[in-house]
């Protein structure tokens, strides 16, 4: 384990130092100088020249990427060109948004698609299994922004139960956040359900198709307490590494949503300081966005090979 | 045939013949304004209803069908014919160098949420049709990559493999006239559902406005534009959504028929 463990630590790392080297160097490529855009087109090209200076952008580009990633390393993501503010409190304040949003989410997903998914699982073939397989069908096609706006439409526009946008901010009270991003949740759940009900009903299928299954059942056990017993368990392997990678997707996915309903979290950000040209911000957030999939990509690896020691002489 | 395969294959000719419609003909000029006759509810006149600017809606999905089938295409072309040499070669000298470093690669784009590197390379290099297709393109090259090398490789071990190879033919050549004909059928399976995935992709950048520029009419344009209407006009919203969901759907289905007709056994991985 010890030795898995490591191996797959040294290929985190090697992950993270190239992304973080493919995301400099688009960002690098990107047209445009910063300072003169920030300054308009009358600025002189020496007050465009201490901007330079100061923003640190007369430094050899290699300087300037370790700069960067020794700054982050030490959680200082540099300073926004638009906002003069550190970019890692701006980042900060934006996570409490989208994180808990992310995190609701992946719990309604998760609640919605283990017990459809057993549900289906258990009565293959049949009535229930085709009307849940036929809804996932539809969730999976479905654009999770068109069902946000569909969502405000019916609960925030006709019914009122809901505000059709906007954050009051935890310091509000934790329920009034909630509520907040309740309707947001749940448009970003949708196609996430979909799928994760997809992976469990045929992870239980196959578990169910194995032997030992119709060793329980000979053992006098029947469809469905070997179902519980003894499929569940088997079955949830694939299950739990296709929530790990929801997360991720979810974190990311979070973007146009909070779009949708003016939420200002990391999709906010990014999106101002792209029509602001504000590069260090989209480039600080987008590494920590793709730090967040390859940690959790190999927290779950890890998590796997615990579980079952077949993995570890894999990879 | 398949009811999947039939209703899929139905719904999906429908939208490109639209489409292809499109270049000759339209209800309505999709960049005529007509203020006094913006959000009319569907009616004789206006199929579809018109937008807020009083533009015919069914004209405008017409037109915008071709924008997306256009990006999705593309998309899947670049996926395709990057990802899938790239995983014949790899399945060639399976274990070599080679294979290493192409998986390896391939691992890495896949620990990158897509969506956010669309949003990196829209955003530097500015918002446009060819760059969303360029965005969206190269997370379908490890898909291709991946499902080649896995089939190329069981298949590597197959008789009459071996036996092109004692008639001494090269690696290369064997590639190509045996490995890839016996993995075209996954190929086109998978490329539907790229399809598919690459329409929402689509969709969704347009939406943030990071997709195709007016005056090219899109579908997630026309969604971002309807959002301030929606409780005026529902049907601005209501309309495009549910051609959007009617094109993945159909998609879908035709992929899903397709693998039951081409394969029974196969097994195509979904993400």
């Amino acid at each position: 384990m010890l030795r898995y463990t490591l191996k797959r630590l040294a290929s985190l790392v090697v992950s993270l130092i190239v992304a973080s080297v493919v995301i400099f160097t688009v960002v690098e490529i990107a047209p445009g100088d910063p300072a003169s855009f920030m300054l308009g087109i009358n600025a002189q090209p020496d007050t465009v020249a201490a901007l330079r200076a100061e923003l640190g952008l007369d430094q050899s580009k290699l300087d300037r990427y370790l700069d960067w990633v020794g700054g982050m390393l030490t959680g200082d993501f540099g300073t926004s060109y638009t906002y003069r503010a550190p970019v890692a409190q701006m980042i900060a304040d934006r996570l409490w948004v989208s994180l808990p949003l992310a995190l609701y989410a992946l719990t309604l997903s998760t609640v919605i698609a283990f017990p459809a998914g057993i549900f289906a699982a258990a009565r293959r073939g049949g009535v229930g299994d085709l009307s849940v397989t036929g809804a996932t069908q539809l969730g999976v096609a479905i654009p999770n922004f068109w069902f946000a706006m569909m969502l405000v439409l019916i609960f925030a526009i006709n019914l009122r139960w809901f505000s059709a946008g906007g954050f009051p901010g935890w310091d509000r009270g934790f329920w009034g956040g909630m509520k907040a991003l309740t309707l947001p949740a749940i448009a970003l759940a949708l196609p996430q359900a979909a799928i994760l009900t997809r992976v469990m009903r045929s992870s239980l299928l196959d578990i169910l198709g194995e032997d030992f299954i119709r060793t329980a059942r000979a053992k006098g056990l029947s469809a469905r307490q070997a179902l519980w017993r003894h499929g569940l368990r088997n079955a949830l392997i694939p299950v739990l590494t296709i929530i790990g990678l929801q997360f991720a997707f979810l974190l990311a996915g979070a973007i146009i949503i909070e779009q949708v309903f003016f939420l200002p979290g990391l999709g906010r950000l990014i999106f101002q300081a792209i029509t602001q040209r504000d590069l260090i911000v989209v480039e600080s957030v987008v590494m920590l966005l793709v730090f967040a999939v390859i940690v959790v990509n190999f927290v779950v690896d890890l998590a796997y090979a615990a579980v079952d020691p077949r993995l570890r002489t894999r990879a | 045939m398949s009811r999947n395969l039939i209703l899929g294959g139905t719904l999906t000719l429908v939208f490109v013949l639209a489409a292809l419609l499109s270049f000759v003909w339209t209800p309505d000029g999709v960049e005529a304004m007509n203020i006094a006759g913006r959000l009319k509810p569907p009616n004789a006149d206006n199929l579809l209803g018109t937008d807020h600017f009083g533009r015919d809606i069914l004209s405008m999905l017409m037109v915008g069908a071709r924008t997306s089938i256009a990006v999705a295409l593309v998309a899947v072309g670049i996926g395709m014919g990057i990802g899938v040499p790239l995983g014949l070669a790899a399945a060639a000298r399976s274990g070599g160098m080679l294979d290493e470093v192409i998986m390896r690669m391939n691992d890495l784009i896949f620990a990158f949420p897509s969506l956010v590197i669309a949003i990196l390379i829209t955003a530097v290099f500015g918002p446009s049709a060819t760059n969303a297709i360029i965005a969206i393109g190269i997370f379908n090259i490890p898909v291709f990559a991946r499902i080649t090398r896995g089939t190329a490789l069981s298949l590597w071990k197959r008789e009459f493999i071996m036996a092109a190879r004692v008639a001494g033919k090269t690696r290369t050549r064997i590639s190509v006239e045996h490995i890839l004909p016996n993995v075209a059928n996954l190929l086109i399976v998978q490329g539907t559902i790229q399809f598919s995935l690459g329409i929402l992709a689509e969709a969704g950048l347009s939406y943030v406005g990071l997709g195709a520029q007016p005056p090219i009419p899109s579908w997630g344009r026309m969604l971002a534009d309807a959002q301030t209407m929606v409780a005026l006009a529902p049907h601005v919203a209501l309309i495009p959504g549910l051609t959007i969901v009617a094109m993945v759907l159909g998609l879908n289905l035709l992929g899903d028929g397709l693998r039951d007709a081409l394969d029974p056994r196969l097994k195509v991985a979904r993400t």
